[in-house]
């Protein structure tokens, strides 16, 4: 991809499927003005997609988003630009994400995302193609053997709520190939190869597009750091840094200093404005004196966000576990646990506190109480919590409506609306948004705590 | 010399000589250090799980990567909790010097890296992640703990031969399903000591696999789902079972549930037949039961266990066929899997970083031997008689002589380390010479062809 100033030089029009599959860096011309301007529009995108999905929009929901998105961002006044823009773009967003570890695996998520719905809405005579352009060597299962598996493959398709059409075909693949539909059991599987209908041939592309993604990502943060950035110093790299940042919501991994907590007041702290979830795991901790991994890190990392120093954390995490396993145990199997959250030890990343959009994904077990209890709870159990917390009775309905049609973050804003009587406009995203909204309400009122 | 007799173990006879030596010999039952010092120098079968590890790459075969077991991590746990992590070595009596003169109370094994652990520090400025896992078996790890909210004869580390079934049941699930629907082959189960069982899955193809796939396997043996904090555990909604929880149900949980666990878990009682009957979505159904069972009505003639009982009642109110509501449609069989199917800890086996105690250690708390299991013999496997470190070392000391050079050979751990040689270790040896073997011989075509104009 050649970029150049100014001038606006059409390229040819290329022979190129419906969804470019973004194999290698086209033979364009661009204008630097569009590099950027490309960028931001697919950004967008991006960023919608990453919107949708932590708000728990169902399969339905989102299909529409993405096509909305797409048809709102991505157009250009010419019509053959149209691909070129898409291919452009992405290339370019390559260059912005690629260059930590938390941005390829977030470029990675959503573009891989975007392709599958777009993968979707083809038909499939365009699905076959795009399917035969990632060379994937999978056989369609004999008449023999499927008569043999029929039984099997039906089961499996009741399984999951439909039927087997009486012309199916199906495709013979390693399993290794279709994790997401055996994590799921959506595919019969015999001695290693999994049967896949046509219909969730969408599963085995997008694994083949993640992957060819994930690998060429490693390749351009490789360029880019041997060679591009320099290179670029005075032209590109200066927009490529800042699309970077101008995108990424704060992560609380720096505590402002107004909102430092000390030990003294955490109980009054927790009441008054902390979001469920971690309501639910400071009072579990302080009924059990314990909590498992996943509820160490969630709430750990939370209090880190909100300011709570690494010795005043050592001190209240060893007071609650040592009334149970003793001082000597803490020290020796919780200690260093609580230093790794805050960067010292280990590999010394100081790991940020975990977004909602974590938390939401995370899967609870027995014996745990992270999560999202919008979601993790069951409608009886998040009844009497939101009412543990104050929210009347007809608040408490709107709550309990958002959260069973899976709004889980616009429960958590409605539950925070009733707390605080007073709205929230930008809705919650993270915990410890949450806490320091809720700070800044009370602090107004007069009523906060120091 | 008291002891002539070659199994003194078994039937004693206790007469005045005898039982004078078996005092002197019995050592007291815990787990010291001087002991473990003694079973690392004489029953610690080193050498197997240097042949284990090295995957046949310790042969004189061109194709061998000589490299291979030096980039293995092992983890040790001195005394006093100290843990040394990153261990390698770069043979089996490197491996076998550093163990007997650490003398871990546990050693764990990790992933195969692409370099030595010993080097990684040069490798991680290109900050490229070359210092990274290659190569770890797939494995699953199975704890009694996780199953606290369904058993009652135990709680916390105590396990009896009253839950021990639980295990049973997975092994039995598990292994079937990686056998017959995953096509592995190469599947060692392991005691872990105390509580529950290790699976460790160490066909090549299994060991290549990267985190998604190992979370993919997982996910597909997950059924139980929430905690205390959500309803329903278990879910099995649709028109049908998928063929795999239909087999696990058919031929292994529901045999189990209704033989063993019902009656020795006493699931019915009247003290614990509510949390069944909370899983019931129908108020008729379970006030009708409830009214059953309040009553204790039942004809004088019947011998049965109660539990059994009503549970043969609970079911025919649900399966009677009148039953349309799809809530109630699965309702038994989600009973009986809430009760009875395997519980992995999912984290165990997603990582192939994360680290699992190597088989034969000896469990500190319990001082028994990490012993493998012959899944086709599981349901005869008993925790609590596996040999215990003091046990072992009373053995040794009566001095028994056998032909070969062994000493575990005489003891109660002889016939697990042939166990594991001969079911485990020799099978998959000879299919990794063939594997490299052929890759040899492919990579030289490929090369020989490449050469061609």
């Amino acid at each position: 991809m050649e970029i150049v100033r100014s001038q606006s030089k059409p390229s040819g029009p290329a022979a190129v499927p419906t969804i470019p599959l973004y194999r290698s860096a086209p033979e364009l011309e661009v204008r630097l003005e569009d590099f950027e301007l490309f960028a931001i529009d697919r950004l967008r995108v991006l960023k919608g997609i990453s919107d949708g999905l932590s708000r728990g929009k169902k399969p339905d929901e989102m299909e529409k988003l993405v096509s909305e998105l797409w048809r709102a961002n991505m157009k250009h006044s010419i019509s053959s630009e149209v691909t070129n823009k898409d291919i452009i773009s992405h290339f370019v967003l390559r260059l912005v994400y690629c260059r930590t570890e938390e941005l390829r695996k977030w470029f990675l998520s959503i573009e891989t995302t975007l392709f599958r719905y777009r993968f979707q809405r083809e038909t499939s005579d365009v699905q076959r193609e795009l399917m035969a352009e990632f060379e994937l060597p999978y056989k369609a299962v004999g008449n023999v053997e499927y008569e043999g598996l029929k039984d099997k493959l039906s089961q499996v398709a009741r399984s999951i709520g439909q039927s087997l059409p009486s012309n199916a075909v199906f495709y013979k693949v390693p399993f290794e190939e279709v994790p997401d539909l055996v994590a799921t059991r959506k595919v019969y599987i015999q001695k290693g190869h999994a049967y896949v209908a046509m219909n969730q041939v969408v599963s085995l592309v997008v694994t083949q597009f993640r992957s060819h993604l994930s690998k060429a990502l490693v390749l351009t943060n490789r360029k880019w750091t041997s060679m591009i950035r320099e290179k670029e110093s005075d032209r590109l790299t200066p927009i490529v840094e800042a699309l970077a940042t101008s995108y990424l919501g704060p992560d609380y991994s720096q505590p402002k200093e107004f909102t430092e907590i000390s030990l003294k007041d955490i109980d009054q702290v927790a009441k008054s404005s902390f979001p469920l979830c971690m309501r639910h795991l400071f009072e579990k901790l302080r009924e059990d004196h314990h909590l498992k991994h996943g509820g160490r890190m969630q709430l750990g990392l939370f209090l880190k966000g909100v300011g709570l120093t690494l010795d005043d954390a050592l001190v209240f995490w060893k007071s609650e576990f040592s009334r149970k396993v003793g001082t000597e145990r803490f020290d020796k199997e919780y200690a260093y646990g609580i230093r790794h959250n805050y960067g010292k030890e280990g590999k010394r990343v100081d790991y940020t506190p975990y977004s909602c959009q974590k938390i939401i994904s995370s899967t609870p077990g027995v014996g745990d109480h992270h999560g999202c209890p919008y979601r993790h709870f069951s409608e009886e159990n998040l009844r009497a919590a939101l009412g543990k917390m104050g929210v009347s009775s007809r608040a408490l309905e709107d709550v309990i409506d958002k959260a069973r049609n899976r709004h889980y973050q616009l429960a958590c804003t409605l539950t925070f609306e009733a707390v605080h009587n007073s709205s929230c406009d930008a809705g919650v995203n993270h915990p410890n948004q949450y806490f320091s909204d809720s700070q800044s309400i009370l602090k107004s009122k007069g009523n906060s705590v120091a | 010399m008291p002891g002539e007799e070659e199994n003194g173990r078994d039937d004693m006879i206790i007469d005045q000589p005898q039982s004078d030596f078996m005092r002197i010999n019995a050592l007291p039952d815990e787990f010291n250090p001087n002991y473990l010092k003694l079973y690392y120098g004489k029953l610690f079968p080193h050498a197997d799980i240097f042949r284990w590890m090295s995957y046949g790459t310790d042969g004189k075969h061109p194709g061998c990567d000589q490299s291979f077991f030096g980039r293995r991590e092992f983890s040790f746990t001195l005394d006093n909790d100290i843990y040394l992590r990153f261990q390698s070595f770069n043979s089996a009596s490197d491996m076998e010097n550093a163990i007997r003169e650490k003398c871990p109370f546990k050693i764990d094994i990790g992933p195969v890296y692409s370099v030595d652990p010993a080097k990684r520090h040069a490798y991680a400025q290109a900050g490229d992640n070359v210092f990274t896992p290659v190569e770890r078996e797939l494995v699953f790890d199975i704890d009694m703990t996780d199953y606290d909210d369904v058993r009652y004869c135990c709680s916390g580390a105590d396990v009896c031969l009253d839950c021990w079934p639980l295990m049973t049941i997975a092994i039995k699930v598990l292994d079937t399903s990686l056998r017959d629907d995953f096509g592995f082959n190469h599947i060692l189960w392991v005691f872990s000591g105390r509580r529950g069982v290790h699976c460790w899955v160490c066909d090549a193809k299994a060991r290549r696999l990267n985190n998604e796939q190992r979370a993919a396997v997982a996910d597909y043996f997950r059924v139980y789902k929430g905690n205390e904090n959500s309803h329903r555990k278990v879910s099995l909604m649709g028109q049908a079972l998928h063929p795999f929880l239909a087999r696990s149900y058919t031929n292994v949980l529901k045999d189990f549930f209704e033989r063993k666990l019902l009656s020795s878990q006493q699931l019915l009682s009247d003290e614990r037949y509510e949390k069944i009957l909370d899983m019931i979505p129908d108020e008729g159904i379970t006030s009708d039961l409830r009214g059953k069972w309040q009553d204790n009505r039942r004809s004088s003639m019947a011998k049965e266990d109660i539990n059994i009982f009503r549970w043969d009642q609970l079911k025919h109110l649900l399966q009677s066929g009148k039953q349309k509501a799809p809530g109630l449609r699965r309702c038994v069989e989600e009973i009986v899997f809430s009760y009875a199917y395997p519980r992995i800890d999912m984290e165990v086996s997603k990582h192939m970083n994360h680290l699992l105690k190597a088989p034969f250690c000896v469990h500190p708390k319990t001082g028994r031997v990490c012993v493998p299991i012959d899944p086709d013999h599981c349901e005869e496997f008993d925790p609590t008689t596996v040999p215990t470190l003091s046990k072992l070392l009373g053995e040794i000391n009566m001095g028994l002589r056998t032909a070969g050079d062994n000493e575990w050979d005489a003891t109660s751990l002889g016939q697990s380390v042939r166990y594991f040689r001969s079911s485990f270790l020799q099978p998959l040896l000879k299919s990794c010479k063939e594997e490299i073997e052929s890759s040899y011989i492919a990579k030289k075509e490929q090369s020989r062809n490449s050469l061609s104009w």
